[in-house]
C-alpha cells in the first residue's frame, strides 16, 4: 500500500482551476518531487497534503486513512518552508524542540532527540544560538532538524533551496540525500529548478496547469519525456520538425523538409504520415570537422552560429543548410581552450540512428 | 481549511468579544441617536416618550429637519465650521509640507528623533495646547477672535498632517530630483512637478486627519474664540447640555456625520486613485 | 542633494511654534505672580496649592484609576480585533473598530450620552466614562497590531500548526511573544489617550465625576490661575514619559498611522 494517495484531488479559486483531477501515489521512503513552473499548481498540492488548504473534490489518503477534517496539528506530516519559518524568538535549541513538546514528551527525551536531531544536520554546537545569527544554510538545516526530530511520516519541503547561492545549494542537494536516505523518511519535494529535481528524486511528477503530465524516475522523464512541454523543460532540447514516412518495430524513418531523411528509434504511437518533433538532447548531437570520418547514420552540414562556453563543456549552436538551428554538446577536453569550432565555421552534426525521440504534436 | 468547526470556533471566539462590545456601545447607540433626530424633545428635556399619550407630543417627526433646512442660520454655522476647517487643513499643510520634505531626506537615525520631537507635544493635554494660546494671545488681544480659533486648531492638529505627509515623502525616490536637476528644472518646478503629484495621497491622508476632527470641534472655538465663531460642534454641545433639545442635538450630530462620510469617502476614493504615482 | 535653506528655515519655525507655547505654561507654572503676564519671582506655590486641592486630587484618582482599567480592557478587545482584521475577512468589523477612531470625538460622546441615560437608564459616571474610552482606545491597539501582524512572515504561524500546535497553542507560543511590542504600545497609547482625553469624557461623565482634563477645563473657564500651569506642566511630564516608553518598546507602531 503507498503511504500517501491523491485520488482526483481538485481545487478551484474562483474562476482558476489550480489542481485538476490530479491522482498519484507516494511509496513510503521515497524521495518524490513535484516538479513544474510558476503558477502550475504545486505549491497548493503541498498545502493540502499539510492541512492548510483543502480540495474541492478528491481525497488524500495517509497510511490507509482518509486525512479529511484533519487539521495541520494532527496529521503526522511536517513542512519546510520557503522562508524556514524559524521562530526567532526561540534558540535553535527550543525550535527543534518545539514538535516534542506539542507532542507532550518527556523532558530527558526531549534532549536527547534534539541532540541527534542537531547532529544529524552538522549543528550541534548551534543550539544556543538564535536564528537571526544564523547563515542561510544554516537555518535551512535547522528548519530540516525541526521538521524531522520527531519522524513524521511524511515531510514536505517547498522550493527549500530557492534562497541558497549555487555552491551551497549543491552541497545542500549532497546532504539532503544523505539525510533522506539515513532517516529513511518519505520526502515530498517541491521545486521550480529542474536539476535540482533530477539530481534528488527516486521520481518526479513533471506539472502544468494543475494537471500532471508525467511521473517517472529522472532518467525516463530525461530520456523518454511523455509530450514536448516534458522534453522542453527537462533539460534542453533541440526539436527538429518531421513528419513520419515509415515507422516500423525497429525504429522511424522521418521526413525533415530540406534535411532529407532522418533516422529515429522506434516510438509506440507513431504513424505513417503524423507530423511532430524530433527532440534531440545536445549531449546526443556530436559535433565536428567538415571533413570528418564518422560512422552516425544522421549526418548533417552546417555552420557555427554561436557558442555558450561552460567550462566543463561548450554548448554549440549549429545553423543547418535548411535554417534550422541544432544544439551540439562538446566536453572541453584540453584545458584552458574555449572551444574547438569558431564562429562561421563550416562544420558536421551528426547523432546516432536511435538517438532522439519523436513527439507527435 | 480542514476542520471547518474547530476553525470557525476560533475564529468567533477571537473576533466576538470585540465586535459584541462595539455592537453594543458604538453601533447601537448611534442607530439610537439616528431614531432619537426624528423624535419630540421631552417636557424636561431629553427625549419624549415614542408610545403616544395624551396631553404629550409623541412618536416620530420631521421637524427638527425641517427646522435645520429652513433657518438660514444652521446652514450659516455649517459653512463656517467647514471653511475654519478648510482654512485650518490648508494652513496644516503649508506648515507641515517643509518640515515634512526635511524629515523625509534626513539620515535614518536624526530621521526618528525628529518624528519624536513631532509627537512629544501630543504628550500634553489637549486643553493645555488651547490654553497655552489664551495665555499668548490675551495680551496681544487676539483672544476670542476667529484667528485665535485657527491659530488653535492649527496648533492643535499640526502632527497629525505631518506625519502622513513625511511617511510618503520618505518613500519617493531621490534620484528622481537629480533626473529633474540634470535635465534643467529649477528648485521650484523640480517641487511642483516631481515631489508634489506622488505626495497627494499623503497630502490627502493629512487633511483627511485635519478636517474632519477640526469639523467637530467646540472646545476650542469655546475657549479661544467670540459667540461669533460657534461652530457646528457648540451648537451640538449646547443642543444636548444647554437647551436639552435632545432631537436637534441628534439630527445636528447626523449632519455632521453625514458631511464627514462624504469627506472620508472622497478622501478614500482620491488616496485608492492616486495610488499609481507613487 | 544639500539641504536647502528653504527647508530648514520654515522647519526650524514649525518646531518653534509647536514648543514655545507649552515651554510658556511649563515656566509661568513657577512665576510668582497672579497674573500669568510678566514674570515675577520662582516659586512653587501653586505645587503646593495643587496638592492641596481635594477637587483636582479626587479627578486625578479617578484619571488614572480610568485609565489603568480603560488600558487595560481595550488592549485585551483591541489585541483580538487587530488579530481578527488581519486574519479573517469579517463583514464590518474593520467598520466597526475604526470608526470610532476616525470620527470627531463629539459624535462619540454624545451618542453615548443619549444611549446611557435613554436605553440604559444609567446614571453617568465613572463607569460611563471607562465604556466610552474602552470604545475609541480599542482602535487605536488594533491599528497598532494589525500593522506588526501584516510586516511577519505569515509561514510562522502556519509552521507551528505544521509542527502540532493548536490554534490556542499557537496563539501563545509564537504569536503573542511576536505580537507583544506592539500589545505593549497599545497599552501604552490607551493609557495616554484615555487620561488626556477631554471631549467624550465631557459628555459621558455627568455631575458626580471629574477627570483631569475636566478638572483643568473648570478651571479654566471659572478662574484662571497658574494653577492650571501648574497640573498642565505635571501632566505633561507623565504623559511625556509614557510616550518615550512607547517609543522604545515599540518604534515603528506609532509612525505608521495613516
Amino acid at each position: 500500500m503507498p503511504l500517501l494517495e491523491l485520488r482526483n484531488i481538485t481545487r478551484r479559486f474562483g474562476a482558476l482551476t489550480a489542481i485538476d483531477k490530479v491522482s498519484l501515489s507516494i511509496e513510503a521512503g521515497e524521495f518524490f518531487t513535484l516538479l513544474g513552473p510558476s503558477g502550475c499548481g504545486k505549491t497548493t498540492l503541498l498545502r493540502m497534503i499539510a492541512g492548510f488548504d483543502a480540495p474541492d473534490a478528491g481525497s488524500i489518503w495517509l497510511d490507509g486513512r482518509d486525512l479529511a477534517d484533519q487539521p495541520p496539528e494532527r496529521r503526522p506530516v511536517h513542512t519546510v518552508f520557503q522562508s524556514y519559518a524559524l521562530f526567532p524568538h526561540m534558540s535553535v535549541t527550543r525550535n527543534v524542540a518545539f514538535p516534542l513538546e506539542m507532542a507532550k514528551k518527556r523532558p530527558d527525551e526531549i534532549a536527547a532527540r534534539v541532540k541527534q536531531a542537531l547532529a544529524e544536520v552538522h549543528l550541534e554546537d548551534k543550539g544556543a544560538s538564535f536564528p537571526h545569527e544564523l547563515s542561510g544554510g544554516q537555518k535551512q538545516r535547522v528548519a530540516l532538524a525541526r521538521a524531522l526530530v520527531n519522524r513524521p511520516r511524511l515531510l514536505l519541503l517547498d522550493e527549500p533551496l530557492g534562497a541558497l547561492d549555487a555552491k551551497l545549494r549543491e552541497q545542500m542537494e549532497i546532504e539532503l540525500i544523505s539525510l533522506q536516505r539515513d532517516v529513511g523518511i518519505t520526502f515530498v519535494f517541491v521545486t521550480h529548478a529542474q536539476p535540482e529535481a533530477l539530481a534528488l528524486s527516486h521520481r518526479i511528477a513533471v506539472m502544468r496547469d494543475g494537471r500532471v503530465e508525467q511521473m517517472d524516475a529522472p532518467s525516463r522523464v530525461y530520456g523518454f519525456p511523455a509530450n514536448r512541454f516534458v522534453a522542453d523543460f527537462i533539460g534542453n532540447c533541440t526539436m527538429l520538425p518531421v513528419s513520419v514516412i515509415e515507422a516500423g518495430a525497429h525504429g522511424l524513418r522521418l521526413a525533415s523538409g530540406a534535411l532529407g531523411e532522418i533516422a529515429a528509434p522506434p516510438a509506440e504511437r507513431a504513424r505513417s504520415g503524423q507530423s511532430g518533433v524530433l527532440a534531440l538532447r545536445p549531449e546526443q548531437v556530436h559535433i565536428m570537422a567538415a571533413n570528418a570520418a564518422h560512422e552516425l547514420k544522421n549526418h548533417f552540414a552546417g555552420r557555427v552560429r554561436d557558442f555558450l562556453y561552460i567550462g566543463d563543456v561548450t554548448t554549440y549552436v549549429v545553423e543547418l543548410e535548411n535554417g534550422l538551428r541544432i544544439e551540439a554538446l562538446l566536453a572541453n577536453s584540453a584545458p584552458g581552450r574555449a572551444r574547438f569550432f569558431e564562429v562561421d565555421e563550416p562544420v558536421k552534426v551528426a547523432w546516432r540512428h536511435d538517438a532522439g525521440i519523436f513527439l507527435s504534436d | 481549511m480542514a476542520a471547518p468547526h474547530a476553525a470557525r470556533l476560533t475564529k468567533w471566539l477571537i473576533a466576538g468579544p470585540p465586535l459584541a462590545f462595539l455592537l453594543a456601545f458604538f453601533l447601537l447607540p448611534s442607530l439610537i441617536m439616528a431614531l432619537a433626530s426624528l423624535r419630540y424633545p421631552g417636557e424636561f428635556g431629553g427625549l419624549a416618550p415614542l408610545a403616544a399619550r395624551a396631553g404629550e407630543e409623541s412618536g416620530l417627526t420631521l421637524e427638527n429637519y425641517a427646522l435645520f433646512f429652513g433657518d438660514w442660520v444652521y446652514a450659516q454655522i455649517f459653512a463656517k465650521s467647514l471653511g475654519i476647517a478648510a482654512l485650518t487643513t490648508l494652513a496644516c499643510l503649508v506648515m507641515a509640507y517643509p518640515l515634512a520634505m526635511l524629515i523625509a531626506r534626513s539620515p535614518k537615525k536624526r530621521r526618528d528623533f525628529m518624528v519624536l520631537l513631532v509627537i512629544l507635544p501630543f504628550a500634553s493635554n489637549f486643553l493645555v495646547r488651547v490654553y497655552a494660546w489664551m495665555i499668548i494671545l490675551g495680551p496681544l488681544d487676539l483672544l476670542f477672535t476667529r484667528f485665535a480659533v485657527v491659530v488653535g486648531m492649527v496648533y492643535v492638529h499640526l502632527p497629525f498632517m505631518i506625519l502622513p505627509l513625511y511617511t510618503n515623502l520618505e518613500k519617493h525616490d531621490p534620484d528622481l530630483l537629480d533626473a529633474a536637476e540634470d535635465l534643467g528644472a529649477n528648485a521650484w518646478h523640480s517641487f511642483w512637478r516631481v515631489t508634489f503629484p506622488p505626495s497627494l495621497p499623503g497630502v490627502f491622508s493629512g487633511a483627511a486627519l485635519v478636517f474632519i476632527p477640526v469639523l467637530g470641534m467646540f472646545a476650542i472655538p469655546e475657549m479661544l474664540g467670540g459667540k461669533d465663531d460657534w461652530m457646528v460642534g457648540n451648537m451640538i454641545k449646547e443642543a444636548f447640555l444647554g437647551t436639552r433639545d435632545w432631537p436637534f442635538g441628534s439630527m445636528l450630530s447626523l449632519m455632521l456625520t453625514l458631511a464627514v462620510l462624504l469627506i472620508a469617502g472622497a478622501a478614500a476614493l482620491y488616496a485608492r486613485k492616486g495610488a499609481p504615482h507613487a | 542633494m544639500p539641504e536647502s535653506r528653504w527647508l530648514w528655515l520654515p522647519s526650524l519655525a514649525v518646531y518653534a511654534f509647536l514648543y514655545v507655547p507649552l515651554a510658556i505654561v511649563v515656566l509661568f507654572s513657577f512665576n510668582d505672580s497672579r497674573l500669568s503676564a510678566e514674570w515675577v519671582g520662582f516659586t512653587l506655590d501653586w505645587y503646593r496649592k495643587l496638592a492641596a486641592d481635594d477637587a483636582m486630587l479626587a479627578a486625578a484618582r479617578n484619571s488614572v484609576l480610568i485609565a489603568l482599567a480603560a488600558s487595560l480592557i481595550a488592549t485585551v478587545l483591541g489585541t483580538m480585533a487587530g488579530i481578527a482584521m488581519h486574519r479573517y475577512r469579517i463583514g464590518g468589523l474593520a467598520f466597526m473598530v475604526l470608526t470610532p477612531v476616525a470620527m470627531p470625538e463629539i459624535l462619540l460622546g454624545v451618542s453615548l450620552l443619549v444611549f446611557f441615560i435613554q436605553v440604559l437608564n444609567l446614571t453617568l459616571g465613572l463607569v460611563s466614562v471607562l465604556v466610552a474610552h474602552i470604545t475609541f482606545c480599542i482602535g487605536f491597539v488594533a491599528i497598532i497590531v494589525r500593522a506588526r501582524l501584516a510586516g511577519m512572515d505569515e509561514s510562522l504561524f502556519e509552521a507551528a500548526r505544521d509542527l502540532g500546535a493548536t490554534p490556542w497553542q499557537e496563539f501563545r507560543l509564537v504569536t503573542l511573544p511576536l505580537i507583544l511590542p506592539a500589545v505593549t504600545a497599545g497599552a501604552l497609547m490607551s493609557f495616554t489617550l484615555s487620561i488626556d482625553d477631554f471631549v467624550i469624557t465631557f459628555f459621558t461623565a455627568g455631575v458626580g465625576v471629574s477627570t483631569l482634563p475636566l478638572q483643568i477645563f473648570t478651571m479654566i473657564k471659572v478662574a484662571v490661575t497658574p494653577e492650571v500651569n501648574a497640573v498642565s506642566t505635571l501632566l505633561m511630564l507623565v504623559t511625556l514619559s509614557l510616550i518615550v516608553l512607547a517609543s522604545r518598546v515599540a518604534p515603528d507602531a506609532l509612525k505608521g498611522r495613516a
